[in-house]
């Protein structure tokens, strides 16, 4: 089924590219329902049990062999828990709203602009589905490709600055990973015959890992979760580490955006969580004061960024970066709420910035500007675009019944009963990060969206057609019914499979955990 | 096993063969313009030649080794495996050249040159003597001069051919010398019978000078630190689908009697008293990566810094040869020098055409002229951006399953800091790569263009080049036993 998934994708994306312009918008669309459709299927029957990377039993499961390296087999090993399942579902519902978004604002070499966003879904399945090292670096690094482009091709007037910006910064970050993942690949020794993920992760937590040249095991633990931590705190992004993506998303075109932040920035998370949180459970509880503090700092700092701005993608942008602090919050506090929480919050988080990144996209594509001083009274003109802005609004300050609301109260009930030193402190000053999202929130929607209507540009602001808020008011109800029945539709299922996540005494020492917290 | 035993060296004949067909076709109609025909002959004998090394690789002929002519010539798994690259290399590039010579004389001795070239390569893969190794690096090197100077009109094309002559002269001279030497210790020039002889002999010092000089004459044939300098200039000047040649097959070429000759008569605990060369190419390596790369990065030339890369990949090569420490499986990072060399010969030789191309449209030579080529020829660009990012290491091509059989080779054989290097450099190289890419596809175009044509046969070289390059990501694995394998057969 993943393969299927992965293969539509990409065919698609060929076709799409050859195609002529003036079909490609609607072929693109019609192509990208299929996946969407596939993967709604998959969610239908989906019936993994647990962890995969812990001896759970993935759905969808499949391994071939691929290739072999003396001591290292590497295997086309594919499947699906119950946190890569949202994941896979949220990739391919953006994917096609993202397409959909698209139609108004790309008009210049649409076919290779469509084939791109397909080509990027086929890699983001994979991140997602892989569960082989190989076979998901294959695909982490080519989403890198399509998103080069998109930004490069068709973003604003420093599109050429921020797209190499983005290629290195998330290009060095993975070479960091991978050299941190290697350390624990030829640390582990014999105790392990291939690079496939589960079976590295519970070698690990079984405490087979030994020491390699000078370094001593747990030396060798510490490093590597560094350096993974640092390649994918660059995905994320953890501040400091995160001067890449304002100039990312505010160059790139607004349908790159929505992928941008709605998913690739999950990316990050999710290799947290399958990388550093799972494998190296010992290490992580030893640092998770420095990391929660990293998270609050996140939290708290991308926010205050946001208040500052003026340009409504930027502070949507910005306030990405706060909402990702919660995720590593919530990773890092090791309870049932806390991992569970962050993985929620995740596929709400998407939801949530690809609504409002739409919106902007919308508004922009009407009245030509971005600012929040050049426009008011919107509401009037366009109030179905306005009423979806201000659900996402509310949805991101947390409002019950809504997607947001959920995550970030599962992550704040499992990190304030976090065993760390401190955890009811980073809780409290983490929620007082809410409060500063509602206030620019507020006050960027009261200046923009209501008041008497006024415009600094003269386009003549009208009702978006069709096909711009189409994208809008799915999101809205998929935001609505992930906050009303968050149990049923999404959390079961993830807390199934992060549940084993969390270690037991005899896993934290065996991961070199710094003995009581 | 094959009977009659002959048949087993077919690859080679069949394209000796072919040379003299050409030859035929030539001296009956001299000032023929029938061009299809010499084009098709040549196509169609490598095609044919690279049918049978496969089929013999498949049908395992190499294994064990045929000798023949009292072991002058071996064929085994290794010498097939290079001359699927050095056959399938010639196809490419003999498909290219039919529409890059349009309207020019003297066609015929081109493919002539071209073919005469390919069997001295496929001799080199197969010889068994440092004789016939020299005799078949001079029957490569000779029409391989005379080709680079093919434009005699151009002062470049004609400079370039004159560098590479002098330069090649010198180092077989000093190949052969090293040879000379090494007969004086063992008292033999077939290659097993040397390590036989190497292993007790007396004058140690004129045994270490002797491998060195023959080193040298490798570092030549393979553009590697310290013989590199003549590749930029030999390859800029040269028509663009016999760069994609030289930096492709006669590099695989040069590697191919290297990793014999090194490998077999000069076994590293055999000779370690009077020489230790894998130190030797250790420090090449890394000096040619290095150093290919950072020149790579300060060119404006798109074809020069193509030949950079070329040196520097040269270096990655040579990893194959310098992890051989006796620690870990040799085999791996042999097989995975080899392997690396086959997906080169796709991705680069697809980048030299993709250069014939643009040549042939008249578009300039540094990275700004390529600006905006997308919108004009978004098929052609598709392919060229597939070769840099697999050149690049990019997981879009065989480039990054090769480079990550490299590092993880040397690793396992406990030079770690050599991966180390190798990766740095791979991630570097992403820099002036993408260069291409960002030209092509982000920046508007320059004025003055002209994409009006599409030659049909050069397009079909660059668009298999790509094809076979993506399919090689996922497919390599099918293809990369018969490397270790071969590879473990010559290292015991």
């Amino acid at each position: 089924m993943l393969e299927l998934l992965v293969g539509v994708c990409l065919l698609g994306a060929f076709v799409t590219f050859a195609l002529p312009d003036e079909y490609a918008s609607e072929a693109a669309l019609g192509i990208s329902l299929v996946p969407l459709a596939v993967s709604l299927y998959m969610y239908a029957v989906f019936d993994g049990v647990g962890n995969a990377l812990l001896g759970g039993d993935p759905s969808f499961e499949t391994q071939y062999a691929w290739l072999t390296l003396g001591r290292y087999d590497v295997t086309w090993h594919m499947g699906l828990d119950g946190i890569s399942m949202p994941l896979v579902v949220l990739a391919t519902l953006l994917t096609t709203l993202a397409i959909l978004a698209s139609w108004t604002p790309i008009d210049e070499r649409q076919s290779q602009f469509y084939g791109l966003m397909l080509f990027m879904e086929a890699s983001l399945v994979g991140v997602f589905g892989a569960l082989d090292f190989l076979v998901w670096f294959v695909f982490w690094e080519a989403v890198l490709v399509p998103m080069y482009f998109l930004i490069g091709v068709w973003g604003g007037a420093r599109r050429k600055y921020a797209a190499i910006k983005f290629f290195v910064y998330t290009n060095i970050a993975s070479i960091v990973m991978f050299i941190g993942f290697f350390g624990l690949v030829f640390g582990l020794g014999d105790s392990i015959a291939s690079l496939d993920l589960p079976a590295i992760a519970q070698a690990l937590r079984a405490g087979e890992l030994g020491g390699l040249g000078l370094l001593s095991a747990s030396q060798v633990a510490t490093l590597a979760f560094v350096a993974m931590f640092l390649g994918f705190a660059v995905k994320v992004p953890v501040v400091p580490f995160h001067t890449w993506l304002p100039d990312a998303h505010v160059e790139a075109p607004t349908p790159a955006s929505v992928m941008l932040a709605g998913v690739l920035l999950k990316m990050g998370t999710y290799a947290l969580l399958r990388y550093n949180f799972t494998m190296l459970p010992g290490i992580a509880q030893s640092l998770a004061v420095p990391i929660a503090l990293l998270g609050v700092i996140s939290i708290v700092y991308g926010a205050l960024l946001a208040l500052a701005q003026s340009d409504l993608k930027r502070i949507v942008a910005y306030s990405s970066v706060s909402s990702m602090g919660y995720v590593t919050l919530g990773l890092v506090a090791y309870t049932m709420y806390g991992t569970g929480g962050a993985t929620f919050q995740m596929v709400a988080h998407g939801l949530i910035s690809g609504l409002l990144f739409a919106c902007v996209g919308v508004v922009y594509n009407t009245t030509h500007t971005r600012m929040v001083g050049d426009m008011s009274g919107l509401a009037d003109r366009m109030p179905v675009t306005v009423g979806a802005f201000v659900a996402g609004g509310f949805a991101y300050m947390g409002l019950p019944l809504m997607a947001g609301f959920a995550g970030e109260f599962f992550v704040f009930v499992g990190t304030f009963g976090a065993d760390f030193a401190g955890a009811p402190v980073f809780t409290s000053v983490g929620m007082f990060g809410i409060v500063i999202v509602a206030g620019y929130l507020l006050w960027s929607m009261q200046a923009t969206l209501f008041g008497p209507f006024e415009s600094a540009t003269d386009y003549e602001v009208s009702p978006a057609a069709v096909h711009d808020v189409v994208p809008l008011l799915v999101l809205v109800v998929f935001i609505v019914a992930l906050g009303t029945l968050p149990y049923d539709l999404a959390f079961d299922a993830i807390l199934d499979a992060t549940e084993p996540v969390l270690p037991t005494a005899g896993e934290v020492a065996a991961t070199f955990g710094g003995g009581s917290p | 096993m094959i009977t009659p035993e002959w048949a087993a060296a077919a690859p080679t004949l069949v394209l000796g063969v072919t040379a003299l067909v050409l030859f035929a076709f030539d001296s009956i109609d001299p000032e023929s313009s029938n061009n299809p025909v010499l084009a098709g002959i040549a196509v169609v004998g490598s095609l044919a030649a690279m049918g049978v090394s496969v089929a013999y690789l498949v049908a395992g002929v190499g294994d064990p080794a045929v000798e023949l002519y009292g072991g002058q010539l071996v064929v085994d798994g290794m010498a097939l495996f290079f001359q699927v690259i050095f056959t399938s290399v010639t196809a490419l590039v003999a498909l290219a050249s039919y529409d890059y010579l349009e309207d020019m004389r003297h066609q015929a001795e081109y493919y002539i040159l071209l073919l005469l070239a390919a069997t001295g390569m496929s001799l080199m893969a197969a010889a068994g003597s440092l004789a016939v190794g020299f005799v078949a690096l001079e029957l490569a090197s000779l029409p391989s001069y005379g080709l680079v100077a093919f434009l005699k009109q151009n002062r470049g094309s004609a400079e370039a051919g004159l560098k590479y002559f002098l330069i090649g002269a010198l180092s077989s001279a000093v190949f052969a010398y090293g040879i000379s030497l090494v007969y004086a210790v063992s008292g033999s020039l077939l290659i097993d019978a040397v390590a036989g002889s190497v292993r007790n002999a007396g004058q140690p010092g004129v045994l270490g000078v002797g491998v060195l000089m023959v080193l040298g004459g490798f570092a030549f044939k393979t553009a590697s630190v310290p013989f590199h300098f003549w590749a930029p200039e030999a390859y800029e000047g040269a028509p663009a689908p016999i760069s994609a040649f030289l930096s492709s097959a006669s590099k695989a070429a040069g590697f191919a009697l290297a990793f014999r000759v090194m490998t077999v008569a000069f076994p590293i605990e055999g000779v370690v008293g009077a020489v230790d060369w894998v130190l030797a190419v250790q420090v090449l390596a890394v000096v040619t990566m290095t150093l290919g790369n950072f020149a790579a990065a300060t060119q404006e030339n798109v074809k020069r810094m193509l030949a950079y890369s070329s040196v520097g990949h040269a270096g990655y090569v040579l990893i194959g040869l310098a992890a051989l420490t006796g620690t870990g499986d040799g085999g791996l990072v042999l097989g995975a020098g080899m392997i690396h060399l086959l997906v080169y010969g796709f991705m680069n030789t697809g980048a030299f055409l993709f250069i014939a191309l643009a040549e042939y449209w008249g578009v300039g030579r540094t990275f700004a002229d390529y600006n905006g080529l997308a919108r004009r020829a978004p098929l052609a660009c598709v392919a060229m951006t597939v070769f840099m990012f697999s050149l690049a290491g990019l997981p879009v091509g065989g480039g990054f399953v090769s480079k990550y059989y490299l590092f993880a080779g040397a690793v396992n054989a406990g030079v770690w800091w050599l991966a180390l290097v190798g990766a740095v450099n791979s991630a570097l190289s992403l820099f002036y790569y993408s260069r291409v890419v960002k030209a092509m596809w982000i920046e508007e175009p320059a004025e003055g263009v002209d994409v009006s044509s599409y030659p049909s046969t050069l397009y079909a070289a660059v668009i298999t080049a790509a094809v076979v390059t993506v399919v090689l990501l996922p497919a390599l694995g099918l293809f990369s036993g018969f490397a270790f394998d071969a590879a473990a057969a010559v290292l015991f």
